[in-house]
């Protein structure tokens, strides 16, 4: 199975509420409804981080 | 007032049709049972019940969502497909349905850890808001739906009420091999019942090929409400689906409703049942086509703009979704050639950027790190979004 990894996400240098899912490439949300967003909040809670936006 | 008491009512010249009342006062006219309570239309709370729309794919080996809309299929322990079947006989067939939602092994295992399901996962507020008084256990939901599977034996439904904490009710199903089957039953109310007025996972229809003993255990009981103990979902299955090569497990026609009785299966248009299924997942392909498919020669519904000069963010343009999504999506982008991430300045693919994403619309961008642009060209892609529940 291939290891999920989250990457912060930036629009001409400002930070948007959003974090990508990698390798999918998914944008994904800053809303708690959003099944994606549960998943990244738990990833967290294990103690891992995402990768810096570019 | 004066009452006329009797059981069924006839034409004098023929025993066909009439009005049946049963002993709980329930009425059928000519054979058709009428609610016994809720609605009177849309009385179905299941979306996508005859599994006739397949957004993503009709096939995969994935778990997920990943073929029929709405249902989520696992496969864990063993490896298999799941598929929206083309029915073309039978006793669904004869009733309207065109479509079944398969469940196939491919690889099979003994794993007493692995367990197969597909399930349905509905908004809390469409159960508050359905009618059912959840909390009296004298009112109740009826579930019906047409089940087959290859291999006979003793299958599960599982209800969950996510609200009230891990509280589930089992309703066990026999089949024989090979031979359509309609399961119909009530699920009663409980005083521990809770269903917020809210977009979150409220609810879940779960039906169950197969769970492995490190998951069951014969004090489990079926017809109750309960709250899972110790990981037990279901009593032992005495049949192996999942040890079985080229099983299959076949659904359609799921109908959960107010009331205590089943009523014909509310059978809704496709473009109707595909809005409903949009407010969870969308894209920009036809309907028919699969996300990622290089669409590069024919370019059918590529979301595109023009640079009008050299820039380093070029902007796709807005999506607006169809209809607006259960919750804020998550985005994925891919050019037309069908690579995520990329968006395409004519045929150069670049990566992509979604953001400003609502439950109504997402704006798409080129990123810079290619460079930006030059004038004339168009920037295109495509996109999936997602707001299912789990």
């Amino acid at each position: 199975m291939t290891e999920i990894t989250y990457k912060l996400v930036s629009f001409k240098g400002e930070a948007q509420p959003t974090v990508q899912e990698l390798p999918s490439t998914k944008f994904i949300p800053f809303d708690p409804a959003n099944s994606d967003y549960q998943k990244y909040l738990i990833w967290l809670e294990e103690g891992n981080e995402p990768q810096p936006a570019d | 007032m004066s009452t006329i008491k009797v059981n069924r009512i006839e034409n004098t010249s023929s025993a066909d049709g009439g009005i049946d009342i049963d002993a709980d006062g329930h009425v059928q006219f000519d054979g058709v049972q009428l609610p016994t309570a809720g609605a009177l239309s849309h009385r179905n709370l299941v979306i996508n019940g005859a599994m006739q729309v397949a957004q993503r794919n009709t096939s995969s080996s994935e778990n997920g969502y990943q073929a029929v809309d709405r249902w989520r299929a696992t496969f864990s322990g063993a490896s298999g497909t799941q598929s929206q079947l083309s029915l073309t006989s039978g006793d669904p067939y004869d009733e309207g349905f065109r479509r079944a939602n398969r469940l196939e092994i491919t690889s099979p295992s003994s794993d007493t850890s692995g367990y197969i399901q597909m399930r349905t996962h509905l908004e809390a507020q469409t159960i508050a808001q359905s009618g059912w008084k959840y909390t009296d256990s004298n009112q109740s939901l009826t579930c019906c739906f047409w089940v087959r599977s290859s291999l006979a034996g003793t299958y599960n439904v599982q209800y969950r009420a996510n609200d009230s904490g891990n509280f589930f009710f089992n309703r066990p199903f026999t089949l024989t091999a090979n031979t359509w089957t309609k399961v119909t039953h009530t699920i009663p109310g409980h005083s521990s019942l809770v269903f917020n007025n809210d977009t979150g996972d409220g609810f879940q229809i779960v039906i169950v090929p197969h769970y492995g003993t490190n998951h069951t255990d014969n004090s489990v009981s079926s017809n109750t409400w309960f709250t899972l103990a110790s990981g037990a979902y279901f009593s032992d299955y005495a049949q192996s689906f999942l040890n079985t090569d080229n099983a299959t497990f076949d659904v359609t026609g799921v109908q959960l409703e107010v009331g205590s009785k089943s009523t014909p299966f509310e059978h809704i248009s496709y473009g109707e049942e595909v809005r409903n299924c949009q407010r969870y997942y969308t894209h920009s392909y036809n309907t028919f086509e699969v996300v990622g498919t290089d669409t590069s020669t024919a370019n059918p519904g590529v979301l595109s703009s023009t640079a009008y000069g050299t820039i380093l963010y070029a902007s796709a343009g807005t999506a607006f979704f169809p209809v607006e999504m259960r919750g804020t999506p998550s985005v994925t982008i891919y050019s037309y050639e069908g690579t995520a991430g990329k968006i395409n300045a004519d045929a150069t693919e670049g990566t992509g950027l979604a953001f400003r994403i609502s439950t109504k619309s997402a704006f798409f961008s080129r990123n810079n790190d290619s460079g930006g642009v030059s004038a004339n060209v168009y920037i295109a892609c495509h996109y999936a979004a997602d707001a299912e529940l789990y």
